[in-house]
């Protein structure tokens, strides 16, 4: 009862956080997909170089969010930056390669050949095929890449609080450190809701980019 | 996963080289502006911490992965099978809530101390191994099964001679994922008092002391990096050759 | 032994029966193919034998012991099992996928590993090769050898084949066919086998039973089905080229014309025009002194001139064995355009004629007896 009060009375201030918290997911994400489509995209025509790329990619995903935050402040600090919204949007842009170079990898080495035979066949150009069949056919691919990355990275946002990025987070760290259970439950749920959400949202966009003719 | 190991092999040429010649730089210039030998300062600290974090990660992820296989086992015997398509969406539910979420709730639950700790990385982990392990045993092609049961193979030794190493790969790389969960969340576990080498970084963070704070990640991403090594060797090792896309 | 008494199933949900009062019995050793198009219940009653379908109503006895009795794991134990998936286990060696059932009885382990060994000598594939390879590594038709070997190898007195074949390309499946069919003749299992393939079903079958719509149509030898089906449906999915089949089953030694008059070099053409016309032949054959043949005089060339039938005989285009099936004997006349063979054992030694007129006698013979 005490964390319906308190969500009712501070309704205004969870609003503003789920905004903070959108915010950084949101620009990371869209940076992270304006690098990781291309790359990923680029990796598909060399082996070597996409085992190299995922690779690495693969690494910067094992390192634990806090620890990654912990290592941008020394490397941030000298522009003024060690703390704060740039380096969590830094991170969820790291985080997100993986997901989203590895399905546009994936999506475009593992299109039938002979719909990419076709496509030659009948005189379409490298851009050509890319864009009238290449992608389209890996768009729902690509997307549930992005999917996880975003809720993947909704959850890294709400820690980047302790490096005072703001957003749902706050909630949680004030909740632990005041020992104020209504503050930490309104934190996890909020979080735990904007993630369910994101993730069912993004699962309509999915079935949208996906041609009716692919859907099963 | 896959491409991980591929990706380990290319390296061994060109890349381990220039590889070998970027930790070295890193290192100089680490020693050189005074950092490394002020983490040296806390060697005990990240001895003791590390022990405590390797604890968490170790009970939390070992009984993660015995109830997590054990009960995927359970939601594809027969009797329990139609349970399975739901207990998946339930879990790919849960799978979506942010660890430091469990970790509230854990502790709004709880309290404070190991015990929270070790029950929210338990159960923040044992979420891709059960989904993993119901996924590659309800993979196995039916022909199979029909074989075996036509042989008259009884569903013991079904489970143990053909679910269970067809479905291998698939159940490790649930394990894998699971444990890069729970690695990436053992420094939060401080938070609610487990302890671990997250006290390093949260303290190094709001003391703004930029050696203490490194002393805590750089161990902690070094053992994120190296439990998840570990896992693509037993992997690797482990499935039988002929059902081991790696091999 | 098998034996089907009044089977039926009828699946939960449906009316109609998927296998309808199916009454039939495999003798000890032989093949009987299960035949008809998909959905006529051959497979459905091929799997109540081992119980992976349980019966509605009906019994099937094994060696006259009710399957119903004994524990399904026990009865499955006992009765090979090949499905058109194959099945291999593609986490076990080929070693052990054939060495399974062995390991689960609690075979010696050097007497199962030998088996093994043994077995893959048996389809010609070098055991050092191939016992440490993993499914993956294998061919289609080696896995499908494989999958067969993995079935015989407890020794089951009987044997279940779902469409074993079927997955297999044309020229391969003729090889495993006839490998199947040599290995049968050591081994003798009872064997059901299911195919929708009426081809294979003449080829591998000592009976086929035709099913359509659950119900057994009719069940005789290969030969029958071909020269008298029981009803319209048959004979349409046997096929309008039904003769040409039979063609298949028969040999030459059932057509042949066994011990005709012949003539040697020195025998005058004389002698020969009055053999010929005395036994109301066309042509003559020649053999060397022990019995070769060695050509042919034709009547219509001989009569009325002189001299040895050594000087004015011509060589015989071909010739044909007594074993061969009477499609190739057929095959070959029209090939050679002649309207007689002459047949010669293995050393070349006479042993008669045929003719196309004899084989077109043979087939109506059997149609009239039967």
């Amino acid at each position: 009862m005490d964390v319906l009060q308190y969500i009712f009375s501070n309704w205004s201030l969870i609003v503003s956080r789920t905004g903070q918290h959108i915010a950084i997911v949101g620009v990371a994400l869209v940076l992270a997909i304006l690098t990781g489509v291309p790359i990923g995209i680029a990796i598909s025509q060399n082996k070597r170089l996409a085992a190299v790329v995922l690779y690495v990619a693969s690494i910067i995903l094992t390192i634990p969010s806090i620890a990654l935050f912990g290592i941008m402040i020394p490397v941030l600090s000298p522009i003024g930056q060690g703390i704060g919204y740039v380096p969590a949007v830094i991170a969820v842009l790291l985080y997100s390669q993986l997901p989203i170079i590895r399905n546009t990898h994936a999506a475009i080495t593992n299109l039938d050949p002979a719909l990419r035979e076709a496509a030659r066949g009948m005189g379409l150009t490298r851009l050509q095929r890319l864009r009238e069949v290449e992608l389209p056919i890996a768009a729902p691919v690509i997307m549930i890449g992005i999917r996880m990355a975003v809720v993947m990275n909704i959850g890294v946002t709400a820690i980047a609080a302790y490096i005072g990025a703001g957003g749902l987070g706050d909630f949680i760290a004030r909740g632990i450190s005041q020992t104020d259970p209504r503050q930490l439950i309104t934190g996890a749920l909020a979080v735990s809701v904007l993630a369910v959400a994101a993730d069912i949202g993004l699962l309509a966009v999915q079935r949208l980019l996906t041609s009716p003719g692919l859907r099963v | 996963m896959a491409e991980d190991i591929v990706a380990a092999a290319g390296l061994r040429n060109i890349w381990r080289n220039a590889l070998y010649l970027m930790i070295f730089m890193l290192g100089a210039w680490a020693w050189g502006s005074g950092l490394l030998p002020s983490l040296f300062d806390h060697w005990d600290d990240i001895r003791y911490l590390g022990r405590q974090h390797i604890e968490l990660v170790a009970i939390s992820g070992g009984l993660a992965i015995v109830v997590g296989v054990l009960t995927g086992i359970l939601l594809t015997r027969p009797r329990f099978y139609r349970y399975g398509e739901w207990a998946i969406q339930i879990l790919n539910i849960g799978a979506t809530i942010p660890t430091l979420a469990v970790l509230a709730l854990s502790m709004s639950v709880l309290g404070i101390g190991d015990t929270p700790a070790i029950f929210a990385l338990f159960i923040a982990s044992l979420l891709p191994i059960v989904a993993n392990t119901i996924a590659g045993i309800r993979a196995v092609p039916p022909h199979l099964l029909e074989a075996a049961r036509g042989m008259g193979l009884s569903s013991n030794q079904i489970l143990w001679q053909v679910e269970l190493p067809n479905a291998a790969f698939v159940i490790y790389a649930g394990i894998r994922t699971a444990l890069a969960i729970n690695v990436g969340t053992a420094p939060l576990a401080f938070l609610i008092g487990g302890g671990g080498l997250g006290e390093l970084i949260f303290a190094g963070i709001s003391l703004n002391e930029f050696d203490t704070m490194l002393a805590g990640a750089i161990p902690t991403a070094l053992l994120a990096v190296l439990v998840d090594f570990l896992m693509g060797q037993v992997q690797f090792w482990t499935v039988p050759r002929g059902v081991n896309p790696l091999r | 032994m098998i034996r089907l008494e009044q089977v039926s199933k009828t699946f939960p949900g449906t009316t109609v029966p998927a296998v309808d009062h199916v009454t039939l019995e495999i003798p000890e050793g032989e093949i009987c193919v299960l035949l008809g198009p998909s959905g006529c219940g051959k497979t459905t009653t091929m799997k109540m034998v081992n119980r992976l379908i349980e019966p509605s109503s009906g019994q099937i006895f094994i060696d006259g012991k009710n399957t119903a009795e004994s524990d399904p794991v026990q009865l499955r134990r006992s009765i090979g099992y090949v499905i058109q998936q194959i099945g291999l286990f593609p986490n076990k060696t080929v070693e052990d996928n054939i060495c399974l059932m062995p390991d689960v009885l609690g075979w010696e382990r050097a007497k199962s590993r030998a088996r093994a060994a043994e077995l893959l000598d048996m389809v010609a594939m070098d055991p050092a090769t191939f016992l440490k390879r993993y499914p993956k590594e294998l061919s289609g038709g080696q896995q499908q050898r494989i999958g067969v070997l993995r079935a015989i190898a407890a020794d089951p007195p009987v044997l279940l084949m779902d469409e074993p074949f079927g997955a297999i390309d044309p020229i391969n499946r003729e090889i495993i066919q006839d490998e199947f069919l040599k290995m049968q003749a050591r081994i003798k299992k009872t064997i059901m086998f299911v195919s929708h393939d009426i081809d294979e079903a003449v080829k591998m079958a000592d009976r086929i039973a035709i099913f359509n719509h659950g119900r057994l149509i009719q069940y005789d030898t290969p030969d029958k089905i071909l020269a008298q089906p029981a009803t319209n449906f048959v004979s349409d999915f046997v096929g309008g080229d039904r003769t040409l089949k039979r063609l298949q089953l028969l040999t030459v030694k059932d057509a042949m014309m066994p011990d005709p008059p012949r003539v040697c070099a020195e025998d005058t053409l004389a002698k020969a025009v009055a053999l010929m016309e005395e036994n109301g032949h066309r042509s003559i054959v020649m053999v060397g002194p022990r019995g070769k043949a060695r050509g042919y005089v034709e009547l219509a060339e001989a009569r009325g001139i002189k001299g040895t039938v050594g000087e004015n005989h011509e060589p015989l285009p071909t010739t044909v064995t007594p074993d061969e099936n009477l499609r190739t004997a057929v095959s070959t006349m029209f090939r050679h355009d002649r309207t007689w063979l002459a047949c010669v054992d293995s050393d070349g030694i006479f042993k008669g004629y045929v003719t196309l007129r004899g084989i077109t006698h043979l087939l109506s013979e059997i149609n009239r007896d039967g």
